[in-house]
């Protein structure tokens, strides 16, 4: 047991986290996921490789529900995100159980940045390879909300971000273009961020 | 003293409540609604301990959701039940360790715990819809029996609301004869049980979901007096 003590993520000399940084290049690798708000909306966007062909794609599931008001989108090891995203369920319903509220947007993104976090600060585990987009509308207020999480277990609010493969170019793209919409322009916003990537 | 009672009609199951929350010889208050909406089709009638009733009840409606989330699809009424009485017999022979007072502490330092099982005092009807089967009624009891049932009752108003339903149920019944059906039971219960519970909260459940039907209410709680 004693093995298994060694903590995987350490600093190296000029103070990085190789480990956390070689996530993050796993999710680069990752398929592209955009999130937009709007003043009425909020959009999750993923983009869906070519299916093999006998591969039935309904079961490929890139944008889930946490909770009746929240949703996730992530770029990465999806195998990975089907963990997190098992505890975030769990900690929607808990939240719930034990102070008869749903949980805010922030609430959830802190719990799993710090479910990322912990990972990077644990013998004998990896971090997660994904970074997530989670969405949603604060329970009482009506507020819509935007976050994104990543390997290191940072979280921040964005207008609108992307993540995984050529995340760069796209959010230059929502830089120029970005401004409040709502509805279906929201909607388009979305969309055409993704297609940009091109 | 707590009624519950419920039955199953043609196509929906239709389950009532009384809502006294009662404490020693002290009614807490008589509009305390006793049937939990489970999910979009499910209703649980409880009836029992309080806080048990609550905590509970709260308990297997957050697993039931948190279900449908991983899944995708909800859990049928059978599922359901067969989950809730899992629960209830889990809790009725799995110890519970309580960690006693810092300075019990015996002579070797090992911190003393105190073991014991720690049942969840609630009977409850389980009443559902599955657009495969149709509605549903479980029968629950406090000591995890589960029974499949058309008609069921809990409390001492079940002497005389299954006696009531055993003279007039009849497979297939229709809204109106239903809620007709548990109108007589509410007045046999009314008339005939000494501390009868005086007011009463009806549910169904069909295929447009589960809902409050009505409230019998013979008191209702005195308003704040003016100055």
């Amino acid at each position: 047991m004693a093995r298994y003590d060694r903590a995987i993520t350490v600093f190296s000399p000029d103070g990085h986290l190789f480990q956390v940084e070689y996530a993050l290049e796993a999710v680069r690798k990752g398929n592209a996921a955009v999130g937009v708000r709007g003043t009425d909306i909020v959009v999750l966007g993923v983009e869906k490789k070519s299916a093999a062909k006998l591969q039935d794609s309904r079961s490929v599931k890139k944008i889930v529900n946490l909770d009746d008001h929240i949703a996730l989108a992530c770029a990465g090891l999806k195998a990975d995100a089907r963990v997190l995203i098992n505890r975030a369920r769990i900690e929607c319903q808990s939240h719930r159980l034990t102070v008869e509220d749903p949980v805010t947007v922030e609430y959830i993104t802190r719990y799993i940045a710090g479910l990322q976090q912990k990972y990077t600060q644990s013998g004998g585990v990896r971090p997660f390879g994904l970074s997530t987009l989670i969405v949603g509308f604060d329970p009482y207020s009506g507020v819509p909300a935007l976050y994104q999480t990543d390997p290191s277990g940072t979280f921040s609010a964005w207008k609108a971000n992307a993540t995984g493969r050529n995340s760069n170019s796209i959010r230059e793209f929502l830089e120029k273009n970005y401004k409040e919409t709502s509805g279906q322009e929201t909607i388009k916003l979305a969309i055409r961020a993704l297609l940009e990537r091109g | 003293m707590e009624c519950v009672f419920g039955l199953v009609g043609n196509d929906f199951a239709v389950v009532a409540a009384d809502t006294s929350a009662v404490h020693s010889i002290l009614v807490h208050k008589s509009n305390e609604d006793k049937i939990m909406i489970l999910d979009s089709h499910k209703l649980i009638a409880a009836s029992g301990e309080s806080g048990d009733r609550v905590q509970f009840t709260e308990y297997i409606q957050k697993n039931v959701a948190l279900y449908q989330f991983r899944n995708g699809i909800p859990l049928t009424t059978a599922a359901a039940a067969n989950f809730t009485r899992g629960e209830l017999a889990t809790a009725l022979r799995k110890v519970e360790d309580q960690m006693i007072l810092e300075s019990c502490k015996s002579s070797s330092g090992v911190p003393l715990v105190l073991s014991h099982y720690n049942p969840y005092f609630v009977n409850i009807l389980l009443a559902g819809y599955d657009k495969e089967t149709g509605p549903s009624l479980f029968y629950i009891d406090y000591i995890a029996t589960l029974h499949k049932v058309d008609k069921g009752a809990f409390g001492y108003g079940s002497y005389f609301s299954l006696a009531m339903m055993d003279r007039h149920y009849h497979s297939g019944m229709t809204v109106e004869e239903a809620i007709d059906l548990v109108d007589k039971c509410i007045m046999e219960i009314r008339s005939r049980l000494v501390v009868a519970p005086p007011n009463f909260v009806i549910k169904i459940v069909d295929k447009d979901g589960a809902r409050e039907y009505a409230w019998r209410e013979s008191v209702k709680d005195a308003g704040v007096p003016s100055a």
